[in-house]
């Protein structure tokens, strides 16, 4: 930006960014220090707090449920990412040709990004209900089994999956087709013409193309998958057991269950850690990849 | 679905797949296709079907475990029991308050920073925009008591105003509108600077008008946020009369109060819902494109 007018511009600026740097200031940031200060605290009262150095932190290295709660997280980030974005990149494929319908179609895969968690959370509560609920009373149709989707240690996790993938499919389709009709149509008829089929196309040309895009929808759907909480804390709320409980619920837990704030304070930046290091990561990946290309 | 999102003085482009798609023949093979994803999409929405036809099903049959997918007697005995006996009219009033008025700040507020750091070189610039970033990665939960605790020393709790002053600041929408900012023409500030019109003049009445599209899906977004939001408002909101709709539907699910707690349950998830759908219905565009421009780099 050249500038016309040096002293009338300088404070210009602040003026713009500066309701959004108060709130910044007043309800993130110091958050965000008063955690930092709670994590190398002992706290099993609300503002009483010891110093206890790196306790905390140390805690979690003998903490059976730290290491239950990162292998569900593990699990559940694995269970989804990967299913949501391959679905939604398959319906993208097939929903950019022409297609009768196709408008209404896309709208249908959209809509329950629409929902709010919560409600998720209640109607397939509702849904994958043991004795009441439309899955099992379908199934029984086919003389199948009642299952028990939430209240067995052993289905609650698939159950939770299935959820969240129902709802992120929609979002990844989006944004892939918005990267699929940015590629040039002249590009696929070229390779057409050197006679290359449909699926060595997608393979060597859409493939490729889509890379930019599919590095940001791995690190969103990580991040959303890591920050999941709502349908997880309405269906199971990390049970049966401790089954469901994925890091940002043993958070939460720590805190309000068991009051100490210092231990979840200190969870809660273990966390904010591993996604800031996979983030990182990841874009260190992509730079690389694309100084290959 | 064009899914870039620019100022209106750039018209965007057609689709280069729907001028492809004029003239195509639909073959038996592409009727497949249509057919396997229409009962995909039917699949899709069915927990949202389910969800109103469980509350227009009499508390009897909904508790039973046989196979049906369509009330024998459909009724709004489920809406007019929850409605009586809960303050579900006091909820939307709540929520509608908090959603519109926190939409209209947090759009205000990223209108002005996303300008300041489009089209401005200031002092602590990048060291503002890399901590705006950094908090995106940062859960609600790891920030909720220390949150609280700064709400409670402002005075604030159980009042709408815990929840809309912290949504106030909301990163996305900051960074959006950044974006779309810096493709406005530089020429066009500079213009209005040579016209003599003062900064703030420049922003309202030379950039601000090319901003339509860029408020629309802020507007959608923040409200969408806004509407489903669960934790935080379940935090500081604790008056059964002051919580939102999704707050108060969680509590309703163990709420032994009702006969048929599901319809219940189901009624009170629709009327959450609805106002978003119809919202989406309308906008699915703008909708479309808030959703692409979270994920456009």
């Amino acid at each position: 930006m050249s500038r016309p007018d040096e002293r009338r511009s300088r404070l210009t600026p602040y003026i713009f960014i500066g309701p959004a740097a108060l709130l910044f200031a007043a309800f993130s940031l110091i958050p965000i220090i008063i955690a930092i200060t709670l994590s190398f605290q002992d706290t099993q009262t609300l503002g009483e707090g010891q110093w206890v150095g790196l306790d905390n932190f140390a805690q979690m290295g003998s903490d059976r449920l730290f290491r239950t709660a990162l292998v569900n997280t593990l699990v559940f980030t694995i269970g989804t990412v990967p299913t949501a974005m391959v679905a939604g990149l398959a319906l993208a494929v097939a929903l950019n040709r022409p297609l009768p319908g196709r408008g209404v179609l896309r709208a249908m895969f959209f809509v329950p990004m629409v929902a709010a968690g919560v409600v998720v959370g209640v109607i397939m509560s509702w849904i994958f209900n043991v004795d009441y609920g439309v899955a099992n009373n379908a199934l029984a149709v086919f003389g199948i089994d009642r299952i028990p989707w939430l209240t067995s240690p052993s289905m609650g996790m698939f159950t939770l999956i299935i959820v969240v993938v129902w709802t992120r499919i929609g979002f990844c389709m989006v944004i892939y087709l918005g990267a699929l009709q940015s590629i040039p149509a002249e590009l696929k008829e070229a390779a057409a013409i050197d006679g290359a089929g449909r699926w060595s196309r997608f393979r060597s040309i859409t493939v490729p193309m889509l890379t930019p895009t599919t590095s940001i929808l791995l690190i969103l759907n990580v991040v959303f998958s890591i920050q999941a909480f709502d349908v997880i804390y309405v269906m199971t709320g990390g049970g049966p057991g401790f089954s469901t409980t994925v890091l940002i619920q043993y958070v939460f837990r720590s805190a309000f269950q068991d009051g100490e704030m210092g231990y979840a304070a200190a969870l809660g930046l273990v966390l904010v850690g591993i996604l800031l290091v996979f983030t990182l990561l990841r874009q260190q990946a992509s730079k690389r990849a694309e100084s290959f290309l | 679905m064009s899914t870039t999102l620019r100022p209106a003085a750039s018209p965007a482009t057609p689709s280069s797949a729907r001028t492809r798609g004029g003239r195509a023949r639909t073959s038996p093979r592409r009727w497949l296709l249509v057919v396997a994803l229409s009962v995909l999409a039917l699949l899709m929405i069915f927990p949202l079907y389910w969800m109103v036809v469980s509350a227009l099903t009499p508390g009897g049959q909904s508790q039973s475990s046989e196979f049906y997918l369509w009330p024998a007697e459909p009724t709004f005995a489920n809406f007019s029991e929850v409605f009586s006996t809960q303050p579900v009219w006091r909820w939307i009033a709540n929520s509608t308050f908090i959603a519109v008025v926190a939409t209209a700040i947090s759009v205000c507020v990223s209108l002005g920073a996303g300008y300041a750091l489009a089209k401005y070189r200031f002092m602590g610039k990048g060291l503002l925009y890399t901590a705006f970033l950094i908090t995106i990665m940062i859960p609600i939960q790891v920030t909720l008591v220390p949150s609280f605790l700064v709400v409670a020393r402002l005075g604030l709790v159980d009042s709408p105003w815990a929840v809309i002053l912290p949504t106030a600041f909301d990163v996305v929408g900051i960074f959006i509108a950044r974006q779309f900012m810096l493709s406005v023409p530089n020429a066009l500030v500079e213009a209005a600077r040579v016209d003599g019109a003062g900064e703030f003049r420049a922003f309202f009445s030379v950039v601000l008008p090319t901003c339509g599209p860029l408020i629309g899906v802020l507007v959608i977004l923040a409200f969408m946020a806004r509407w489903n939001d669960f934790l935080w408002p379940m935090v500081v909101l604790q008056g059964n009369e002051s919580l939102t709709v999704p707050v108060a539907l969680s509590t309703l699910t163990n709420n032994p109060a009702f006969a048929s707690p599901w319809g219940a349950v189901m009624a009170v998830a629709t009327v959450t819902v609805l106002p978003i759908l119809v919202v989406f219905l309308a906008f699915q565009r703008q909708f479309v494109q808030g959703i692409s421009s979270t994920g456009i780099k």
